[in-house]
């Protein structure tokens, strides 16, 4: 069976996100206030042909790790999404 | 004379400048396509500036994975010199052969421009023909340079000396201004400034003729760590 799996990668907390801060910055000047804590990341989506929900999300964890993200300044994590 | 492999990945794109480099001062440069996996006869590595593999997902994250990266691994296991210039380091860390971690710049802007770096170690490769202390202005040119790692990790590197190049001011936010790094042992090394692009006076900077030297000392005298 197929299942769609959404990962999203984001900096481990202590590293430095300069484009998650630059966007902070640029919020008052577009008129949004009281936005902080912005932190930038990426968001991967694809399909995982598995026995099961879990095996799937095992799966695209395992790939998360060794390849959509660096462990050594980010984490991943993956969850089934509706499409 | 060393035969030195230039490791050439899909959007690599200072292999030439590194090959001038190395036969500059005497030795043979051989252009090593990222498929192949036999490294017979070679007797240093340099893994070049660009954008291998488009730079996707993170910079150095696909190139780890090309083929020829399992045939530098053992090669550098052997003790073998490999050097990762720019994007060439970004491999090196990707491929956990080296520490840490390289982000986007502070500022989030693409440098290109002459930097002073200081030698702050003599055990690797790179850095074992200069002294400690000793200035060289070598460029830089990218936009992910910020060397970063956590605690521990650079604890370890401050006790073994592996932090062979700081920079003289800090341009892109690296921890402990760090520009370059070396493994344990001191045969694999990275760092992101470009040394072959200082070569020659006439071109602005001859100061990274002392790293190829360094690096190029390979066949002459083999490798001993110093302390």
């Amino acid at each position: 069976m197929n299942y769609f799996v959404i990962v999203d990668v984001t900096l481990r907390k202590g590293i430095a996100d300069p484009e998650g801060s630059t966007i902070e910055r640029a919020l008052p000047a577009l008129g949004f206030t009281g936005v902080t804590n912005v932190h930038a990341g990426k968001c991967f989506r694809f399909d995982v042909e598995a026995e099961s929900e879990s095996a799937a999300l095992e799966k695209a964890t395992s790939l998360a790790e060794r390849l959509l993200s660096n462990p050594v300044i980010e984490d991943a994590s993956a969850r089934i999404g509706e499409r | 004379m060393a035969r030195i492999g230039v490791v050439v990945f899909p959007g690599s794109n200072c292999e030439y400048d590194a090959a001038a480099a190395v036969t500059r001062l005497g030795d043979q440069a051989e252009f090593i396509w990222h498929t192949r996996t036999d490294l017979e006869g070679i007797d240093g590595i340099i893994l070049p500036g660009g954008f291998a593999h488009g730079d996707y997902l993170r910079p150095g994250a696909l190139a780890r994975f090309s083929p020829v990266m399992g045939a530098v691994e053992r090669f550098a296991a052997d003790g073998g010199p490999v050097l990762g210039i720019c994007n060439g380091f970004q491999v090196l860390v990707e491929a956990g052969m080296l520490p840490g971690a390289l982000q986007k710049n502070r500022g989030l802007t693409f440098l290109c421009q002459p930097t002073t770096v200081v030698v702050t170690s003599t055990n690797s490769v790179l850095t074992r023909a200069a002294t400690i202390g000793q200035e060289l202005v070598v460029p830089i040119n990218h936009f992910s340079g910020s060397y970063t790692c956590d605690d521990d990790t650079h604890d370890a590197l401050v006790r073994n000396g592996q932090i062979v190049l700081r920079y003289k001011e800090n341009p892109n936010g690296s921890r402990d201004d760090i520009a370059g790094v070396a493994n344990e042992a001191g045969n694999v090394v990275g760092l992101m400034p470009h040394p072959e692009r200082a070569m020659s006076v006439l071109l602005g900077s001859a100061d990274g003729m002392v790293l190829f030297e360094g690096f190029l000392g390979v066949k002459a005298a083999p490798f001993v760590l110093a302390h």
